[in-house]
């Protein structure tokens, strides 16, 4: 037997091993999802305060501490690290490996090494990107466009290096995941037995797989372009910067995909959980989540309308970005009926997750805006576009997120929160958040142009009103993070396997589980989510 | 090499339940793996049809100046290596690591020679100037223009324009090399533990992942022979 056998009787998976050494060197899925959680919330709160210095600036129309330049670094750090750091590899790293091998009964992940290696990859690659703020910073925005960024500062080659580095720690957790959930499903688990956030996870694992290379390569000509000038985007030397935009999107909008369906498999759980009822349109919401990864991979063309794209392209980008919405609305529509008639505890991961469901539908509608084609062009690199995007992200995968971090926080840790404070959190980000975009949206379709630190003084109470709820939601999740940090350990021991009261295959263990999850493999003789 | 010592994996790893579910979930992965790679070059192959279209005459006149001979010696070489390789895992699958042994050595005297043959391919264009970014290192400049100008001119081509052919050819079959110099480091790690004798008819993923790997390496260089060298 394998030598860590020997750690796998006694205690859990945190005092199996002690010290700094075991916790780097661990192949344990949960100690690794551990490892991210810090990572990432570290990366959180540099994004974020990145975000509130960008709102303080904001917040008259004549600059106020901020020169131009310094307002391009810090909005690229901005969307760089929140983007490449904390939101994309936020609920699958993190959550997805703490939970996913504990759902379907697996003792750990299918290549445990491999895992780890993701997580350095992560480590390695942020910390070149950030690394490049010692080096004069980048103001080229997180989607690096030719030609300009073939040419701006220096300090582009290493974050685009540090992106390139981040893409195989994304890369390598889906085959992992993909892998897992097809070869390691206890006894009986079939695929139409499997969790629902399994099955976002396995969605989400195809779009990493397939796309990510694809941003790979972009990356890579992008450094040899800068480093040796090879001119294959850069039009005076008879390449072409638009190539480099159809290559980007062509990941990066499969990646807004990334960030958000594991978000909504977290929904489903912590829906069905505190409604304490059968989950509506099971297949329904398993097969919506495979419907958006295969759809994303053809709608990349509407965030070019405005980039010489032909009529014809842009009307059909157009349609095929509407279609999106479909299984959008039927997840929507089943997460409504399955709370209907359903014992609904408002407990802190359910009040995130209705954030989720009121900001998600504002944010996917605005959505369904900006794929008309006519309408985009108008709205196009407009504050509605800023708003429309953070309605989706923050509003949706990270609400989702902080859902699923507090739902899981008594598996993890062992202790629990404390349950007022959390909700108090959870209102505090809603209204700060509604606060901060829904002004943009109205500045962004009265024509505030994004990405500029000084505006017209008409947009001055808009921008205003923003930056005080900048100010509120920033507060909230400041106080989240907290709380979870205090609570690990001063929060109240809870011993309860189950303490949600769920049916998935994680709350039948120990609390928080043993190093090797199932003491024997449990064997699934029915569906998820019977409640009743 | 038989004399080595015996150690044969006969335990699965403590979070499968099989031999067999092992050896099916490696495999998956590189599977996958290979998905990835297919999908990073499709990148770089998606460029090449783009600005071959773009620029047609620049293309025809930078797949003439390549030597086709070369690149079909080289094609004969990696058609043979792949044989070898599927070879490899054959026996050992049969529990014969002494035979697939000496299968793998051959595989990996092929990835050799290809290497060898690249770098003579690689120097001769060097030598010209047409590596692009050259110019930005060559403190004669003028000198490295003249010679890509003459190359354009012998062909009737755009100077200026000749450079995009070079890009991609470089970008291309140099990140197939390096898959091939990844490769010959796969191969040798298989020699160690061929000789260690540690592959059985029961536990040969690593031997069968490696197979894989290669003949993916293969294929991508049979679509680019034909794109860089002959059309």
């Amino acid at each position: 037997m394998s030598a860590t056998d020997t750690h796998s009787h006694g205690g859990n998976y945190i005092n199996c091993e002690k010290g700094l050494w075991s916790w780097l060197t661990t192949i344990d899925h949960k100690r690794i999802a551990i490892m991210y959680f810090i990572a990432i919330m570290i990366f959180f709160l540099v994004g974020g305060l990145f975000a509130i210095l960008l709102r303080l600036e904001l917040l008259t129309p004549e600059p106020l501490f901020m020169t131009g330049d310094m307002y391009n670094r810090a909005m690229t750090l901005h969307g760089s690290i929140m983007v490449f750091m904390v939101i994309v590899p936020g609920v699958p790293a993190l959550l997805g490996n703490f939970a996913l091998p504990l759902m379907i009964g697996a003792k750990d992940v299918a290549f445990p090494k491999l895992n780890l290696a993701s997580w350095y990859c992560l480590m390695v690659g942020a910390f070149v990107a950030i690394l490049s703020l010692f080096w004069g910073g980048v103001d080229t925005g997180w989607t690096f466009y030719t030609p300009y960024s073939g040419r701006s500062a220096d300090a582009v080659t290493m974050v685009v290096l540090g992106a390139f580095i981040m893409g195989f720690s994304s890369i390598l957790t889906g085959l992992n995941f993909i892998v897992t959930i097809h070869k390691l499903r206890a006894p009986g688990m079939t695929m139409m037995r499997m969790p629902l956030f399994v099955w976002s996870l396995y969605a989400t694992a195809i779009i990493q797989v397939i796309a990510t290379p694809v941003l790979g390569i972009t990356l890579l000509l992008l450094v040899f372009e800068r480093v040796f000038g090879i001119g294959i985007f850069d039009a005076s030397l008879g390449g072409d910067p638009v190539l480099f935009q159809h290559f980007f999107w062509f990941y990066s909008h499969p990646a807004v995909y990334i960030m958000i369906i594991p978000a909504m498999g977290i929904i489903s759980e912590v829906i069905a959980t505190f409604s304490q009822k059968t989950i509506f349109g099971y297949k329904a919401i398993a097969f919506s989540s495979l419907a958006i990864s295969a759809i994303s991979f053809l709608v990349w063309g509407h965030h070019m309308f405005v980039s010489g794209q032909s009529a014809l392209a842009g009307s059909i980008f157009s349609v095929l970005t509407m279609l999106v919405g479909v299984p959008t609305a039927i997840k929507l529509f089943n997460w409504v009926s399955t709370m209907y008639r359903g014992r609904v505890k408002l407990d802190t991961p359910m009040l995130y997750a209705i954030n989720f469901l009121a900001l998600f539908t504002i944010g996917g509608l605005t959505g369904l805006f900006l794929a008309a084609f006519n309408i985009d062009v108008h709205l196009h690199d407009t504050y509605f576009v800023v708003a429309h995007f953070h309605y989706t992200m923050l509003g949706g995968a990270l609400m989702g997120f902080f859902a699923g971090l507090f739902y899981w926080y008594p598996k993890m840790t062992g202790r629990m929160y404390n349950e007022f404070q959390g909700r108090v959190t959870a209102i505090m980000t809603f209204v700060g958040f509604n606060l901060t975009f829904i002004p943009q949206f109205i500045m962004g379709s009265q024509g505030m142009p994004r990405r500029y630190h000084t505006y017209d003084g008409m947009f001055a109470p808009y921008h205003l009103t923003s930056t005080i709820g900048s100010w509120i939601v920033a507060a909230g999740f400041i106080f989240a993070i907290y709380i979870m940090v205090r609570d690990m350990f001063k929060g109240e021991k809870c011993d309860a396997k189950n303490p949600w009261g769920a049916t998935t295959l994680e709350w039948t263990v120990d609390t928080p589980p043993i190093h090797e999850n199932f003491e024997e493999i449990p064997t699934v003789s029915g569906r998820p989510y019977e409640y009743r | 090499m038989s004399t080595a010592k015996v150690d044969r994996r006969v335990e699965h790893s403590h979070h499968f339940s099989s031999m067999e579910q092992e050896h099916e979930a490696g495999k998956q992965g590189v599977w996958l793996f290979m998905a990835t790679e297919i999908m990073m070059f499709g990148g770089l192959f998606v460029g090449y049809f783009i600005y071959r279209f773009k620029f047609h005459d620049m293309y025809i006149a930078g797949g003439d100046s390549l030597d086709w001979t070369l690149g079909a010696l080289n094609t004969l070489v990696l058609l043979f290596s792949s044989f070898t390789m599927a070879q490899a895992v054959t026996e050992t699958m049969k529990g014969n690591n002494a035979k697939a042994l000496k299968l793998v050595y051959f595989t990996t005297a092929c990835a050799l020679i290809f290497m060898v043959v690249k770098y003579f391919e690689y120097s001769a264009k060097i030598d010209h100037g047409l590596f692009p970014g050259f110019d930005m290192w060559n403190p004669d400049m003028e000198y490295i223009k003249s010679k890509i100008r003459d190359v354009a001119l012998l062909n009737n081509v755009d100077p200026a324009n000749l450079r995009l052919f070079f890009v991609l050819y470089f970008a291309m079959t140099g990140l197939h090399g390096i898959h091939i110099v990844i490769g010959v480091g796969l191969m040798i790690w298989l020699m160690k533990r061929l000789k260690n004798n540690e592959f059985s008819p029961k536990y040969y993923t690593a031997v069968e992942g490696v197979g894989l790997y290669w003949h993916i390496v293969d294929i991508i260089w049979i679509f680019l022979f034909p794109l860089m060298y002959l059309i």
